[in-house]
């Protein structure tokens, strides 16, 4: 199949009426969902109940139960917040610089992307807190008046982290949730029982599709886009500064804000499309997240990909042709030293699996996708976990040189975000519509006015 | 039905050509309180119901530029004024450290007042009492059908002109919307009371429990309960049953050395001064006694002193008798105390003690002072001069 590229591909397949795409994307919300949701939800669960042990283990004996000490006093904790962080930046990138950037294809997986990168600055958010030790202090990183007289070090990257995070989180809650009003509205109208109804009446705050409204509403889209375009990217450029702005050998580059955020948005993709895969089967939603949408991720994946693969290429050689001996050293030592194993997983997942996508036949073919972003989604994890470990475990003292080693507890932890994660999704899946009503129905076929203004009638 | 009060006329349409042609109509038939409805935004029905671009840009602008101020200036509070963190020698106004938290404030500041002075402001929601809710209409442009309202306040507004006016557009339904009936509560109803009852009873058990309970169990407990001894505990780890560890009979603490006159009311033999009476003995000497001696005997030990009359007065210190003293038997008397004056070895050191002595001595000197000495000051202090 040669395809056509002399006309636009239409973004919704199979001559979908507007309200079979009501009917198609309520459906889940509709229905009693079956039996093998509950196998899905238990399994998650129980993964997060895994966590919550972790984590309760964590809270009552304190960090000793975790593989962390001296010199990698970092570990799986930070390496955990760094990944999360990063999977979060697909959503914000979809919703807000392809909105920007007039990519209508977006529409389909923008409401999905989204939630997406909420549940994501969730599971990111408990690591930093947990990771001090007493998390019931975290209250302290809040600039508020408090009886010490003490404000926090404003010129700290970590204090920097916590506003950020912060304001990442809320403002694409906010993005969301602006996204969902119309949807709401359109769900409250479809509602058959009293507390459906009553549930999405509260939340569509009496939504009317008015045009006056709608006319300031896709204005504020529009802001808000603006807004979280340079926001998604300073997120994970301040997540890098916690490591660039320490004096440490393999941290301290000029070059991580860029790598940092190309990696971002590389593993989002990756999770996005993993997750795409099944919702589309589950929920029979191939007419609208078509496969040229999984081809267009895959070729942002591919960007990125390639984009991590040559900041991989330049730290190296930037680290020698610094002359700095202990630069010199941490760079061959990461590709050469005991974590050897972890940086050759990385670059091979990060840099080599994904040049398939450079085929057109592999970008669209369901299993190699899965296996590329699986192997992506692997390697993005490595690299924060070599990033940290094999910059911290060769100290400047030779005699206080150590190995990370990491505890059941920490295996717990991470196996328990990622049922946080998938906790989240499923029920996500089952409670709003994971594409976007009102989006989409202005994009299929007919759906816009023949000549912008009607002026044919008149 | 007839005795409703009307909203409006609700007129429904198939495709976003004919709403866009029935706006414009409407808007040229000069009617002001009208409305249209469609599920999604439609390109170019804000042009056609004649209205211009949305303002609400301008609060984003204003509130994101005082979120950077307001975060500024206040990082410059905290840092530069209210408590100073040194690190490493940078300046407390540190510009570019302050760049990223100053960026990500303006963000928010921008988006909150953004959504809120959308949904508040612009808006005017939450409001889920408007006429057109729970309607067949409004069950349409929710789904698939674009809609166009004339509100019945409208000046122009004439029913059966306006629904062959919407007849006329091509609409292929005209709904009558209706005001819904206002409901009425009563505010003392014993269903409402109940609940205000079970809300306090529910509020103040978890304020309870939180601030009672919750707070100190563990971890959670500050450090309050450690797992050591303290000094009056009881331990069955030694024999005598007690948490604390009496030192070993005949131990001496640090520096302590015996006083061998302790008690004796008029020692025979005395302690000799071991100190050489130098002007650094003399400021440490002055300053003590002005701190422990002065209260009774007056700042130059003349026995006037301000507790004069309202405690048994101290005595000069420049009588015959005590100018007589050798140094040790002063010295004595400031260690044991003596008719009305407690012992002083615990406030004044050994050292102090001796340095005092010799200040008193100075004391003595200067109130008695003979024609030698007078020559001796003013000599000096005209070889100050000259130098």
């Amino acid at each position: 199949m040669s395809p056509d590229y002399s006309k636009e591909i239409t973004l919704v397949q199979g001559n979908l009426t507007m309200a079979d795409l009501d009917n198609a994307i309520s459906k889940p919300l509709d229905e009693k969902p079956g039996k093998k949701y509950f196998i899905a939800l238990a399994f998650t669960t129980s993964l997060l109940l895994l966590g919550v042990i972790g984590v309760s283990l964590t809270f009552y004996f304190g960090i000793g139960e975790w593989g962390n000490n001296q010199p990698v006093a970092w570990g799986w904790g930070i390496t955990n917040f760094v990944f999360w962080v990063g999977i979060a930046h697909a959503g914000t990138l979809i919703s807000a610089i392809l909105y920007l950037l007039r990519q209508k294809w977006r529409t389909g997986i923008s409401r999905f992307a989204e939630a997406m990168t909420i549940f994501a600055v969730i599971c990111a958010g408990i690591f930093p807190i947990i990771h001090t030790g007493r998390p019931w202090l975290a209250g302290y990183l809040i600039p508020y008046p408090n009886s010490h007289h003490l404000w926090p070090n404003f010129i700290s990257p970590l204090v920097w982290d916590v506003f950020a995070v912060s304001t990442y989180f809320i403002v694409s809650l906010m993005f969301w949730y602006v996204g969902l009003i119309p949807d709401f509205a359109v769900l409250r109208d479809r509602a058959t029982t009293k507390i459906k109804k009553t549930v999405y009446s509260l939340f569509s705050l009496g939504w009317k599709f008015s045009n006056r409204d709608w006319r300031h509403y896709e204005k504020v889209y529009m802001i808000l886009a603006g807004l979280a375009t340079p926001l998604v990217l300073s997120v994970h450029s301040v997540v890098s500064f916690d490591f660039a702005v320490a004096v440490l050998p393999g941290w301290h580059s000029t070059i991580f804000p860029p790598y940092f955020v190309a990696g971002a948005i590389f593993s989002g993709f990756a999770m996005v499309v993993t997750a795409l895969i099944f919702v589309r089967k589950v929920f029979d939603l191939e007419n609208v997240i078509t496969m040229d949408h999984l081809d267009r991720m895959n070729k942002i994946i591919l960007l990125t990909g390639s984009m991590v693969g040559y900041a991989y290429l330049m730290e190296f050689f930037i680290s020698q042709y610094s002359g700095v001996p202990t630069e010199q050293y941490a760079a061959i030592n990461r590709a050469f030293g005991e974590y050897a194993w972890a940086y050759w997983l990385t670059v091979a997942c990060n840099a080599a699996f994904p040049q398939l996508f450079w085929w057109r036949k592999f970008r669209r073919s369901i299993p190699v996708m899965f296996f590329v972003v699986i192997m992506v989604n692997v390697g993005m994890w490595m690299e924060r976990f070599v990033i940290i470990a094999s910059s911290l475990h060769r100290d400047f003292l030779p005699s206080s040189w150590g190995y990370f080693t990491p505890t059941w507890v920490d295996f717990s932890i991470l196996i328990g975000s990622f049922g946080l994660f998938f906790t989240l999704v499923l029920l996500f899946t089952r409670t709003l519509p994971v594409v976007t009503m009102s989006e989409i129905k202005g994009v299929v076929e007919g759906a816009q006015p023949s000549h912008h203004g009607g002026d044919h009638n008149g | 039905m007839a005795n409703k009060k009307l909203h409006s006329l609700a007129a429904l349409f198939k495709t976003p050509d004919e709403i866009i042609n029935a706006a414009k109509k409407t808007t040229e038939a000069g009617y002001k309180k009208f409305d249209v409805n469609t599920p999604y935004p439609l390109h170019g029905m804000d042009r056609a119901m004649g209205m211009g671009q949305s303002k609400i840009g301008w609060v984003t602008l204003f509130f994101g530029l005082s979120g950077a101020t307001f975060i500024f200036l206040f990082m410059w509070w905290c840092y530069a004024v209210s408590y100073n963190i040194v690190v490493g020698g940078k300046p407390f106004l540190s510009i570019p450290a302050f760049i990223p938290i100053s960026f990500e404030t303006t963000v928010l500041f921008g988006a909150i007042s953004t959504v809120v002075g959308m949904i508040a402001v612009y808006f005017k929601l939450p409001n889920n009492s408007h006429p057109l809710h729970d309607t067949e209409y409004m069950k349409a442009v929710s789904a698939d059908k674009y809609g166009l309202v004339i509100e019945a306040e409208d000046e122009k507004f004439d029913r059966t002109e306006v629904t062959e006016f919407l007849k006329k557009l091509g609409a292929y339904k005209i709904e009558n919307i209706y005001f819904p009936e206002e409901e009425k509560y009563r505010m003392f109803a014993p269903k409402f009371i109940l609940f205000l009852v079970v809300v306090a009873a529910l509020t103040s058990a978890l304020t309870y429990v939180t601030l009672n309970k919750l707070m100190y169990i563990t971890p959670f407990d500050w450090m309050d309960f450690q797992r050591k001894l303290s000094a009056q505990e009881r331990s069955d780890i030694f024999a005598n049953g007690e948490g604390m560890r009496p030192p070993v009979e005949g131990t001496v603490a640090r520096g302590y050395m015996p006083y061998p006159y302790k008690g004796q009311t008029n020692p025979a033999q005395v302690l000799t001064n071991p100190t050489i009476p130098t002007k650094q003995v003399l400021v440490l000497g002055k300053r003590k006694f002005l701190t422990f001696c002065s209260p009774c005997h007056g700042n130059f030990g003349d026995g006037n002193s301000r507790l004069q009359g309202q405690f048994p007065n101290g005595p000069t210190l420049h009588s015959d008798k005590i100018i007589n003293y050798p140094d040790g038997m002063i010295y004595h008397i400031i260690t044991n105390g003596q008719n009305a004056m407690p012992s002083y070895a615990r406030q004044v050191t050994r050292d102090e003690r001796w340095a005092i002595i010799d200040y008193i001595r100075v004391l003595q000197r200067a109130q008695n002072a003979k024609e030698s000495d007078l020559k001796l000051a003013n000599k000096e202090s005209v070889s100050n001069v000259q130098n």
